[in-house]
C-alpha cells in the first residue's frame, strides 16, 4: 500500500516535470520504428484509394486535362449493361466461391487421419494453391477444351455431347468459378486441418461419453470449436471472390461478348484499353465499397478480439 | 481426435478409406496431370486425340528446349527472381520494425494504425491501379523492375506487419524490461533481442511473400510492358498469344513457370503452412 502510494507520488512528480530530451526521444521511438513501413504504405496503398475516388468524378483519358463531371460516371454506370453483367457475375462469384468453405471442411475431415503416407497426400492436396492463377487458368482451359479436354471425355463417356463451357454465355462464369475453387478449396482445407489439430480433446471425449457421435458431434461440438478457422476461411474466400481478375483475364478475357466479365476486369478494360480513367475509377470505387462492407466487419471483429 | 481414428473402425471402413484416399488425390490432380502429359507430346499426337495413352513420340526434351530456345522464357524467369527477392527482403525488414513498434509500445493511434495496415491489405487492386500507375510514370519508373519492386514492397508490408506484430506481441515483455534496466537503447533491444527471436517467423513470412509476388499477374500487366522486365506470369500469357493452339508448348511453358513456387513449397512446407494458418486457431 505504501509503496503503491510512493510510486504514484513519484510518477506524479515525473509528470509535473517538463519532458526532458531523453523522454521526448523515448515517446518518439515507436513512431520512428513505424515510419518507413507507414510512409511507403501510405503513399502506395492508402492515398491511392482516395485519389481513385477523386478521379471517379472526372472524365479523363489518363494523359490530357481532367474534366469535372460530378456523378456523371456513376450515372453512366447505371445505364451500362456491361456494368450490370459484371456486378451480377461478382455476386455469382461471392455465392459460389463460398462453396470452398464447406468443401474445404469436408476434405479436411476426410484427411484428418493418421495413416501411412497421409502427410504426402495432404501436401498433394494443398499444392494447387501455390500455383499462379494464370497457370490454373491454362490448366482449366485445357480441361474444358471442347475438342480434346478431359471434361468432354468424361461427358462423352456418359454419352453427352461436348459442351464448350468457355464459349457459352450462360456457363462460362460457372466454369471459371469452378477453376477458382480448385486452389481455394486447398486453402480452406489447410486452415481447417490446422483447426482440427487444435481441437480440445477433453471436450470431444466428454461429448463421446454423453453419446454424441457423427453429425451431432460435428455440428454441436466440432464446428463451434472451429470458429476461428471458419472465420478466416470466409474472409479469404470473400477477398478471393472479389479479386477474381487473373482467371477471367487468362481464361476468357471477359468473353464471350463480355458475359464472364467481373468488376475487376471491367475496370481494367475501361482504363487500360479504352483510356477511360474516370469511368474505370468509378467502377473501382463500386468494387471498393462492396469490399468495404467486409473489411469493416473483419476489422470490427479483430479489434473486438484485441480488446477482449 | 475427430473424426474417429480409422484404426478404431471396422475392417470394411478401413479398407475403403485406404482405397478412397489415392483415388481422391488422383481425381484432384487430374487436370494438372493432363497438362503434364500434354507437355511431352507432339502436336500430331494431340491432333490425333491421344489424350491418355503413352505419347506416340516422346517430345519431353524437344518441347522444353523449344520453350527456352524460341522464347524469352529464361528472361521472364530471371525477371521474376529480380523482382521477387528484393521485395521479400525489404517488406519483411520494414514489417519487423513496424511490427515491433505496434506490439511492444503503447502510444496514441496504435490501434488505428494497426487497423490501417490490416484494412489496406484487403482492398481490391483496382482501386489502387490508376494512381499507382500514374505515380510510377511520374517517377520515371514505368516499365522497369523498380515499378514492381516498390509497389509490391509497399503492399506486402501491410500483410507482413500484421503477421510480425502478432508474432512479436507473444514474446515476453520481461526480456525487454530487463534490457532497458541495463541501459540498452531501444535500437539495441530491437537488433539484439527482437531480430534473433523473430527468426522462426522470418522463414514463414519469406516463403509466403515469395509465392504471392511470384504469382502476381495484375501488376505485371499494369506497371510493365516490355519483354526485358516482364515477370513470368505476364510472360506466359503473352506466349499463349504467340503459340495459339500449340498446347504442347503452352503446357511445357506453364509447368516451367509454375515450378519455382511449387519447389519452394515442398522444400519449406512446414514454414509455409505455419505462416498461412496464422490466426486459424485463435481470434
Amino acid at each position: 500500500m505504501t509503496t503503491q502510494l510512493k510510486t504514484n507520488a513519484l510518477s506524479a512528480v515525473a509528470k509535473a516535470q517538463r519532458p526532458t530530451a531523453a523522454s521526448r526521444w523515448h515517446t518518439l521511438t515507436p513512431y520512428l520504428f513505424l515510419l518507413p513501413a507507414l510512409a511507403l504504405f501510405a503513399v502506395y496503398v492508402i492515398a491511392p484509394i482516395f485519389q481513385s475516388i477523386w478521379i471517379s468524378f472526372f472524365e479523363w483519358d489518363g494523359i490530357g486535362d481532367k474534366t469535372f463531371i460530378g456523378l456523371g460516371n456513376y450515372a453512366e454506370l447505371l445505364e451500362d449493361p456491361q456494368f450490370w453483367t459484371s456486378l451480377w457475375n461478382n455476386v455469382l462469384w461471392l455465392v459460389f466461391f463460398m462453396l470452398a468453405v464447406p468443401i474445404g471442411l469436408g476434405v479436411a475431415l476426410f484427411l484428418n487421419q493418421q495413416v501411412l503416407g497421409i502427410r504426402a497426400v495432404k501436401s498433394l492436396f494443398f499444392f494447387p494453391f501455390v500455383i499462379s492463377q494464370v497457370i490454373v487458368g491454362v490448366v482449366f482451359s485445357w480441361f474444358y477444351d471442347p475438342s480434346y479436354g478431359l471434361l468432354q471425355r468424361f461427358l462423352g463417356f456418359f454419352g453427352v455431347d461436348p459442351i464448350p463451357i468457355l464459349a457459352s454465355e450462360t456457363l462460362v462464369t460457372y466454369g471459371i468459378i469452378a477453376a477458382g475453387l480448385w486452389p481455394q478449396i486447398a486453402y480452406t482445407m489447410i486452415l481447417y486441418l490446422t483447426g482440427l489439430n487444435n481441437l480440445n480433446p477433453d471436450q470431444i471425449e466428454a461429448a463421446r461419453m454423453d453419446g454424441a457421435h457423427g453429425w451431432t458431434m460435428l455440428w454441436k461440438v466440432i464446428i463451434p470449436q472451429l470458429r476461428p478457422a471458419t472465420f478466416i476461411a470466409m474472409v479469404v474466400t470473400v477477398i478471393g471472390a472479389l479479386r477474381s481478375f487473373d482467371l477471367v483475364a487468362t481464361m476468357t478475357s471477359g468473353g464471350p461478348w463480355g458475359s464472364s466479365s467481373v468488376l475487376a476486369f471491367f475496370m481494367y478494360e475501361q482504363a487500360i484499353f479504352s483510356y477511360r480513367m474516370g469511368y474505370g475509377a468509378a467502377i473501382a470505387t463500386v468494387l471498393f465499397l462492396i469490399m468495404l462492407v467486409y473489411i469493416g466487419f473483419f476489422l470490427w471483429r479483430m479489434l473486438r478480439a484485441e480488446r477482449g | 481426435m475427430f473424426p474417429t481414428p480409422i484404426q478404431q473402425t471396422s475392417k470394411f471402413t478401413q479398407i475403403s478409406y485406404r482405397v478412397a484416399l489415392p483415388a481422391t488425390i488422383i481425381l484432384w490432380l487430374l487436370p494438372l496431370a493432363a497438362v503434364l502429359m500434354t507437355s511431352v507430346r507432339s502436336i500430331a499426337d494431340i491432333n490425333a486425340g491421344n489424350y491418355w495413352g503413352l505419347p506416340e513420340e516422346w517430345m519431353l526434351v524437344e518441347n522444353y528446349t523449344a520453350v527456352f530456345a524460341n522464347t524469352n522464357m529464361a528472361r521472364y524467369l530471371l525477371n521474376s527472381v529480380i523482382i521477387t527477392v528484393p521485395v521479400m527482403i525489404a517488406s519483411v525488414a520494414l514489417a519487423t520494425l513496424a511490427g515491433f513498434s505496434l506490439a511492444k509500445y503503447r502510444f496514441r493511434g496504435r490501434i488505428a494504425l494497426f487497423a490501417t495496415f490490416i484494412g489496406g491489405n484487403f482492398v481490391p487492386f483496382q482501386i489502387l491501379m490508376i494512381p499507382v500507375r500514374d505515380l510510377t510514370i511520374q517517377l520515371g519508373l514505368y516499365d522497369s523492375v523498380w515499378a514492381l519492386i516498390i509497389f509490391h514492397t509497399a503492399f506486402q508490408t501491410g500483410f507482413c506487419t500484421l503477421f510480425m506484430r502478432n508474432f512479436i506481441i507473444d514474446l515476453p515483455d520481461e526480456l525487454l524490461e530487463s534490457c532497458r534496466l541495463e541501459g540498452a537503447s531501444e535500437w539495441k533491444i530491437f537488433t539484439r533481442i527482437i531480430v534473433p527471436l523473430v527468426r522462426p517467423a522470418l522463414a514463414a513470412l519469406a516463403v509466403l511473400i515469395f509465392t504471392f509476388v511470384w504469382n502476381d499477374y495484375f501488376w505485371a500487366l499494369v506497371l510493365v510492358q516490355s519483354d526485358e522486365v516482364r515477370p513470368v506470369t505476364a510472360g506466359i500469357s503473352a506466349l499463349r498469344g504467340q503459340w495459339l493452339a500449340s498446347w504442347q508448348l503452352i503446357s511445357a511453358g506453364s509447368i516451367v513457370a509454375a515450378l519455382p513456387p511449387v519447389i519452394l513449397f515442398f522444400a519449406m512446407q512446414k514454414h509455409f503452412i505455419a505462416g498461412l494458418t496464422l490466426g486459424a486457431t485463435k481470434g
